[in-house]
């Protein structure tokens, strides 16, 4: 059953909600606001009432699958269980029902949260300061580019290019040309990796920055980092990491100790925050000391009489959103950061490492694995390989619905023909990673026997293969 | 496969030249490459184009991809038809399909383009 | 023990078995070992989940929170009434643990909420596209900045001050750094755009103008007199408007701007400190094409069953990379969510009606004010929900004396207008009632 549109459910003085009466004297709307300010005619919402709000909410929920109903290894999303206790902790009042105008002696609770908070994402990453107000992975990514383009300008010194690896995600290229950068892409070699000659003869006086995600989209480790590190620094150009992957290196392996100068986290990755169905995240960007006078206002610091917000930072970019950030994405995050403990980082890291080459080393006998080593977090399988009977990624995607997965991240890393991208992540267990290796093992051989049930999948869920070519020729973007 | 009277560009347009007009469109391969596409996007009536450059794009759902011409030149026709209906240029890439018409420049620059033979060669090396 | 990672010894064992490493070390090989740390991080140790509760509760304990004290303050987060489904509904696990929905058959739910969103947001505005969100309202008032830009390629930006002084913050940390145009500020009379100025200012090289309706001083802009003067000189017109106040006043589509935006968090948001809030986005038509961020669309399968997906996916930064029309990915989809949920059920006459308590209570509240001697309204422009008043006494201790009898007192506009030293932002929602406002009213008798 599709279940209508709110809309279609609407009858004329049907109603959901329940206010009271107005109890002040109430006036003609005409004598408090002149006409012309006035909205004529129907708004065009719909009447329902409240059960069937509910109804129909609960119905969406149940044609959408979560972390919390289906195993979701989407690569380079870091798709791990989201603690339910945290869920319950950002929801106090104490935490949500707080004005962000509101006196700071009067939040002094959330205020020392966010600053412990920066201590933590400061010590598990080496870096010296860190702004938790970007609302994103990309926003940070932008925040951290303005960051390093103010630097430059108070140098007096032109640098307006920024190196980009060709498996680096969509965002890194879309932010710099956003902060007006010229972009360069740097090859990787044949184990899929930066080029360093190719990295050597790109890295000038003119670049900002090189972007670099370690481990890189192919779930794999730079192992020439240091050299990056020191060709980009003797020509004394940024080394930035796009922190999305961080899954892997917790506890293992700090950011600065690779030489990064600067980095954004993903809180709804690595620190397990639900990712809403694509939002809110949160991105905070950290910086080693030479970059901290730039951070976006306002910083949350300590004096004597407690925690307070700093706008007196004369070289700050500014603000880059309203108030403070997605708190209550952060509030999330800590309590993560809390529950685990330094105890608990490295197992994380351990487990997910774990668990990707347990399910890369099950599959790559049946799915051509285009770079043959360990992998860290994540591995990269293409559906290329000649024998597949024009079956396509999409179609092995479309078809694990079927067996109860969210697919893989699909096309990304755009360096892999076909590229289906797994990221397990440490909360999943055995059983069911053996169940996904079954089913996509399965789908190996219905190519061979059955190639069209694969073609023409999904076949049990509540709806069949959408027509996006249809959806794009004949836009209808709104009901 | 690829029709012999077409001139052929590295980055899969193809040239009909009749005269000192140059009729461009994009290959089957190409199309077969993008899958449907829905969307493309043509340069106005005015316009100049040069040797190389992008005069345009074409999108699939999940792809986007530039227009090199292939000739120099000032545009004399687009094809209007293409903006209501791009499923043109998968259906019938040589006929119908057609984008822009240019009137040709500097007839050496034709010189460059591969013929039905060279670009077989460039589709195997691709695929 | 992590109650979060299932692994065993046992499973650890048997997954190493069959990967043939002697070690999870081992798996760790392309790091080089002079790069790993030595020791454990200098982290607190780990709490159980009760040590957490109490550690985190302690912690909110040391905030003063709006169940318990009564607040005016608004100055754009505003305390709306929230009804209960709201929670209930967004806290359906199968939407929140969920990815942005790139496999639309896995996704229907929150795709056709989505797409349920951009049709009430149209329908609201009455504008004729809207994404499926952005990080908030200044962020989605500096992307349309930029959409001006590349669509006109004009120079100059001219924003009016009664905008959101944390918007304008915003805009031009956003174009300066990115696009170098030059932005003008335009002075206010009475508290709405100084019209005269506007005309003079206004040239062939400006790329957009902006105002907020209502603005920050909650005062009404004469936005049809704007529109006349922006579209004459060629320039684009940008709104931002606060949602709720469309159940009452005249919606952007209707005095024909070219893109409006808002701050969405008054639709069934928290206050949660000022995020994560909801940057609503819409757009004429024109410009479906240079939009940011995501947009849903409705298709059929192959039966011919209707169903949703995202569509013009190659304007973004996953496919169209550095050539995206803007670099937004992860956006704010639960708050928007939100927003359906609290629209459904607020509806065609709840939404009028919300909006006229809010008007109705803010007026009796402000009349009740400019009695009280020495009180006088600041502007005396027609106002929504928020107005200024000019206090005979210094704002900051008439707001501690309020916060001392468990009220949250207006916002001192001389922290972000200097010139406008004794006035006071007073906020009234639905949420006031007579009691709260004749408290209020008393508290500030007392004071004179």
């Amino acid at each position: 059953m599709r279940e209508p549109l709110i809309f279609e459910k609407s009858r004329e003085d049907r109603r959901g909600y329940s206010l009271p009466e107005c109890d002040v004297g109430r006036k003609g709307v005409e004598k408090l606001i002149p006409g012309n300010y006035l909205r004529q005619g129907r708004l065009g919402l719909p009447q329902v009432s409240e059960p069937d709000v509910v109804r129909h909410f609960v119905r969406l929920s149940q044609q959408n699958i979560g972390i919390d109903t289906n195993f979701y290894p989407l690569g380079s999303c870091t798709m791990k269980y989201n603690p339910k206790v945290n869920e319950d902790i950002a929801q106090l009042p104490g935490f949500t029902r707080i004005h962000p105008y509101q006196p700071e002696v009067s939040v002094q609770g959330t205020l020392q949260l966010l600053h412990q908070m920066e201590i933590l994402l400061c010590e598990l990453s080496g870096m010296d300061r860190v702004s938790l107000q970007p609302a994103a992975g990309a926003h940070g990514e932008l925040t951290s580019l303005m960051m390093i383009k103010a630097y430059y300008e108070n140098k007096k010194e032109e640098r307006d290019t920024i190196l980009i690896p060709d498996s680096a995600h969509g965002t890194n290229a879309a932010s710099s040309n956003f902060c007006g950068f010229r972009i360069i892409e740097i090859k990787s070699n044949e184990s899929g990796v930066i080029d360093l000659d190719d990295l050597k003869d790109k890295m000038s006086q003119k670049v900002a920055a090189l972007m670099l995600t370690i481990p890189n989209t192919l779930g794999l480790f730079e192992p020439g980092i240091l050299q990056i590190a020191r060709i980009v620094h003797n020509k004394e150009g940024f080394l930035y990491l796009d922190g999305a992957n961080l899954n892997a290196l917790l506890g293992i392996v700090r950011p600065s100790d690779l030489g990064i100068d600067i980095m954004h986290f993903n809180l709804h990755k690595t620190f397990s925050t639900p990712h809403g169905g694509g939002g809110p995240g949160s991105g905070p960007v950290g910086v080693k000391r030479t970059l901290a006078a730039y951070l976006p206002v306002p910083t949350v610091e300590k004096n004597s009489k407690g925690y307070y917000l700093d706008y007196n930072r004369a070289r700050s970019i500014g603000k880059v959103r309203s108030f403070y950030g997605n708190i209550g994405v952060i509030i999330r995050a800590y309590c993560y950061l809390r529950s685990l403990g330094k105890e608990g980082l490295k197992k994380i890291s351990y487990n997910a490492v774990l668990n990707a080459n347990y399910l890369m080393q099950r599959l790559k006998n049946y799915f051509y694995l285009p770079y043959d080593q360990p992998c860290m977090h994540e591995f990269v399988l293409s559906g290329k390989d000649g024998e597949m009977k024009e079956v396509r990624t999409l179609d092995i995607a479309k078809r694990l619905l079927d067996f109860g997965f969210h697919p893989p991240t699909i096309y990304f890393p755009l360096i892999v023909k076909e590229a289906l991208m797994i990221e397990p992540t440490e909360t999943e267990c055995k059983e069911t990673l053996d169940a996904f290796a079954s089913a996509m093992i399965e789908i190996r051989k219905e190519i061979e026997e059955n190639p069209s049930a694969v073609k023409e999948a999904p076949h049990n869920l509540s709806i069949g293969r959408l027509d996006e070519v249809k959806a794009s020729r004949q836009l209808k973007l709104r009901w | 496969m690829y029709p012999k009277s077409l001139k052929y560009s590295q980055s899969h347009e193809w040239v009909k030249v009749d005269k000192d007009i140059a009729t461009v469109g994009i290959t089957d391969f190409a199309t077969k490459q993008l899958t449907d596409l829905v969307y493309v996007e043509l340069p106005s009536l005015e316009g100049r184009v040069s040797k190389g450059s992008s005069f345009g794009a074409v999108e699939s759902v999940k792809a986007v991809s530039d227009l090199c011409s292939p000739v120099s030149g000032k545009i004399i026709k687009v094809n209007e038809k293409l903006s209501m209906q791009p499923e043109i240029i998968n259906q019938d890439p040589y006929g119908e399909g057609w984008m822009i018409k240019v009137k040709i420049e500097d007839q050496t620059e034709l010189d460059t383009l591969m013929d039905s033979e060279e670009y077989e060669e460039l589709v195997k090396k691709e695929k | 023990m992590i109650p979060y990672i299932p692994n065993t010894e046992e499973d650890q064992k048997e997954m190493l078995k069959e990967i043939g490493a002697e070690s999870i070390e081992a798996l760790f090989c392309a790091i080089p070992q002079n790069l790993r740390l030595k020791t454990d991080l200098n982290l607190p140790s780990s709490l159980s989940e009760m040590e957490l509760v109490n550690e985190l509760k302690g912690l909110s304990k040391k905030n003063a929170h709006l169940d318990e004290y009564v607040s005016f303050l608004g100055a754009g987060s505003y305390d709306h009434f929230i009804p209960a489904l709201l929670d209930h509904l967004s806290g359906r696990s199968e939407f929140y643990t969920s990815y942005t929905p790139y496999q639309a058959e896995a996704s229907q739910g929150m795709l056709q909420a989505t797409y349920e969103y951009q049709s009430l947001i149209c329908q609201l505005f009455q504008m004729d596209i809207c994404n499926a969100s952005l990080y908030d309202g200044a962020t989605a008032l500096a992307e349309a900045v930029i959409l001006a830009h590349k669509v006109n390629h004009g120079k100059e930006v001219l924003v009016v001050k009664s905008v959101h002084p944390e918007s304008r913050q915003v805009l031009t940390t956003y174009i300066k750094k990115t696009l170098g145009l030059s932005i003008m500020e335009i002075d206010c009379q009475n508290g709405v755009t100084d019209l005269a100025q506007l005309k003079e200012k206004i040239s062939n090289d400006t790329s957009c103008v902006i105002v907020q309706n209502p603005n920050f001083f909650g005062c009404l802009e004469e936005v049809k007199k704007i529109e006349e003067i922006t579209h004459q000189s060629g320039s684009l017109y940008i709104v931002s408007v606060d949602p709720i106040s469309l159940g009452l006043l005249v919606p952007p589509g209707e005095y024909n701007a070219d893109m409006a935006v808002g701050e969405g968090q008054a639709l069934g948001s928290k206050l949660n400190f000022g995020g994560p809030y909801l940057g609503i986005f819409t757009s004429k038509k024109k410009f479906l094409r240079k939009i940011p961020g995501r947009i849903v669309g409705e298709t059929i399968d192959k039966e011919g069953k209707r169903g949703f997906v995202l569509t013009l996916q190659t304007r973004e930064q996953h496919i169209r990379r550095e050539r995206a029309t803007s670099n937004i990915c992860t956006n704010q989809a639960l708050n928007a969510l939100r927003a359906v949920i609290y629209l459904s059920t607020l509806g065609e006459k709840g939404l009028p009606k919300v909006a006229e308590l809010c008007l109705q209570k803010s007026h009796y509240a402000a009349r009740r004010i400019y009695q009280i001697p020495g009180f006088e309204p600041t502007f005396t422009s027609p106002f929504f929900k928020e107005f200024a008043v000019k206090c005979p006494i210094p704002p900051n201790k008439i707001n501690k004396l309020l916060w001392d009898n468990k009220i949250l007192g207006g916002f001192e506009l001389s922290r972000l207008y200097p010139q406008l030293q004794n006035s006071l932002l007073f906020c009234v929602t639905e949420k006031r009632t007579r009691g709260d406002i004749d408290r209020l009213i008393r508290l500030l008798e007392g004071m004179v």
